[in-house]
């Protein structure tokens, strides 16, 4: 089956500069295209889920969207400045996987520090109550969980209040808990009118916190609308029964039907894609000569998996059916 | 530390632009207060710096006939005094610089880059820090030292206490270069040894004698700094060759952590 169609990217609106611009991206390390041509226009105060599998190329593209990397090819812009520039002015920061914190230091005097680099900050008592980090502001950083060490990297991107939030893979790591309570801190803080652009693989994450999500999939962008918009990407049931000998005529009565996304014929079997299996399976049981009817889910997974074009699970699946 | 004070966010950015500006100056005082707190806390560091030199020297200096032996200006024991001190110096500047290594393992460099702070900043405190802390250790050596017979004209044994703390910024720059080359998590762990090794090859620890093993010496970095060290007790000149030694040396490891540290912080 094929599920190839891709969101249109939403136009810009507005007239005022893009808070993320990215024109062509491209990056190889040796022979491994990691990103392979990404445009991205985020509008201010969007609330982005980069979404892909694992080695879709996504921290490579938020790498060169902090200036941490140098594209290839393409461009890179925020709020119409350069990396460079966005991050010296504190317009832009980062919550990144994993590392870059000091094993020795305590929580408070990391956030104490981080400040010290910039002119202006917020205070140190609000980005650690913001990110839920108030109560252990004498522990030693390496004593934290996982979870902890995350709030605390939250705590030190908001100090500069930016404009573009980034982060890479927030969650990897986290136990259920500590994931739930770090996407409180964020969505609490989204509802403020940051711009914040998120990398996941998670769908979930993406689905529940996003206004748009962008999958990404061997350094392109193969999908890119809003969370609702992606979900009825992936809403729809499969509808499959043994019907021999359909003409196109047939199977154009079937794609007529309310509801039906996408028909297909598969040797004497006919797969139909559709937001009303009812509808259907009614039609093929009572106008047609179909019988072995089955009806099965589809998953925002289904959806992902197809888009990224890993998609040997789902034709593992359907060859089953 | 100013503070911006609006306490509710629109979509628009809070902070004025001027605020915004990236801040200038090559020292940042927390930075520096919080650097010289985790030297502090580090019991490691610590022993290696305060407490090793001042027993070497009460080891190998103390001999009731090197308080009574003239080298010159001072005793024998204050000429292993000031030469501990160097030691000392050289392991605390050493250390300092090499913290780098671990910062960089921790992935804290990269997330530095994600700051305004600039890298020159980050490099001329990491050096102000190797340096008080090689004050720190020269003083101990120092005191333990006037305290246990180290004795002589006070004005040259102060000059070659001030000389062994000065010299030892081209180990400040050693200890940079081998942070930025070595990846290892410890990398003192490597370089302890070979400061004890240097410091016996360029005779620190024992008189080089004539033979083989003072041809060596000359080109062994701590030789220059310990003839300079020491000329002021002795009164003997310092040799031509003690000075390019020390140049030399200098030179390379400037030059060497300047390369890996533009190395480091370019983007790839």
């Amino acid at each position: 089956m094929t599920f190839t169609e891709t969101l249109p990217t939403p136009a810009p609106a507005g007239s005022g500069p893009l808070a993320i611009d990215l024109r062509g991206l491209h990056k190889s390390f040796g022979t491994v295209r990691a990103v392979d041509g990404i445009d991205l226009a985020v509008r201010p105060g969007e609330v982005v889920a980069f979404l892909g599998p694992n080695g879709a190329g996504k921290t490579t593209t938020i790498d060169m969207l902090l200036g941490l990397a140098r594209p290839d090819a393409g461009t890179v812009q925020l709020h119409g400045m350069d990396p460079a520039r966005a991050i010296a002015e504190g317009r832009v920061s980062a919550v990144m996987q994993s590392g870059g914190l000091l094993k020795d230091l305590t929580v408070l005097e990391t956030v104490q520090l981080t400040a010290s680099f910039f002119r202006a900050t917020r205070s140190v008592a609000e980005v650690m109550e913001r990110a839920g980090i108030a109560d252990i502001g004498s522990r030693q950083v390496a004593k934290c969980s996982g979870g902890q060490q995350q709030r605390l990297r939250f705590a030190l991107a908001l100090l500069p209040d930016p404009d573009v939030l980034v982060l890479d893979e927030p969650t990897t790591g986290m136990d259920v808990e500590g994931r739930r309570d770090f996407w409180n801190a964020l969505r609490a803080d989204a509802a403020r009118g940051r711009t914040i652009l998120f990398a996941t693989h998670y769908l979930e994450e993406a689905d529940a916190y996003a206004d748009r999500i962008v999958l990404v999939s061997h350094g392109r962008v193969v999908a890119d609308g809003s969370a609702a918009q992606v979900k009825n990407l992936a809403s729809g049931r499969l509808v499959s029964a043994r019907l021999a000998g359909l003409d196109e005529r047939g199977a154009d009565t079937l794609r007529a039907l309310p509801g039906v996304q996408d028909v297909e014929v598969r040797g004497d079997r006919v797969l139909v894609r559709t937001q009303d299996s009812d509808g259907v399976a009614r039609h093929l049981l009572t106008a047609t000569s179909a019988s072995d009817v089955e009806i099965t889910a589809r998953g925002l997974e289904d959806a992902f998996l197809a888009l990224t074009g890993d998609a040997t699970r789902t034709d593992d699946t359907l060859g089953s059916l | 530390m100013s503070t911006v004070s609006t306490s509710a966010r629109t979509s628009a950015p809070v902070a004025s632009d001027a605020s915004r500006a990236p801040r200038t100056g090559l020292v940042n005082l927390p930075f520096l207060a919080i650097e010289l707190r985790r030297l502090l806390r580090n019991r490691r560091t610590m022993i290696f710096t305060l407490i090793m030199p001042p027993a070497f020297f009460l080891i190998f200096g103390t001999a009731q006939e090197y308080k009574t032996t003239s080298v010159g200006h001072a005793n024998v024991t204050a000429w292993i005094m000031v030469s501990m001190a160097l030691y000392g110096a050289m392991l605390a500047t050493t250390g300092g610089g090499a913290s780098v290594s671990v910062e960089r393992a921790q992935g804290w460099t990269r997330q530095l880059r994600l700051t305004p702070l600039r890298p020159a900043t980050y490099v001329t405190t990491k050096v102000v820090v190797a340096m008080v802390l090689g004050l720190v250790s020269t003083l101990v050596v120092t005191a333990v030292g006037l305290v246990s017979g180290a004795d002589g004209e006070a004005g040259r044994i102060a000059l070659s206490v001030a000389l062994a703390w000065a010299g030892s910024a081209v180990f400040a720059a050693f200890g940079l270069f081998m942070g930025y080359l070595l990846p290892a998590e410890n990398v003192m762990q490597i370089l302890g040894p070979v400061l004890a090794l240097m410091a016996f090859a360029g005779g620190l620890f024992v008189p080089l004698g004539d033979g083989l093993f003072a041809d060596i010496a000359k080109v062994v970095p701590t030789y220059g700094l310990a003839e300079i060290v020491r000329a002021p007790l002795t009164g003997d000149g310092v040799s031509v060759w003690a000075i390019v030694n020390v140049l030399g040396w200098a030179a390379v490891f400037v030059s060497g952590a300047a390369w890996r540290f533009k190395r480091d912080t370019a983007r790839v």
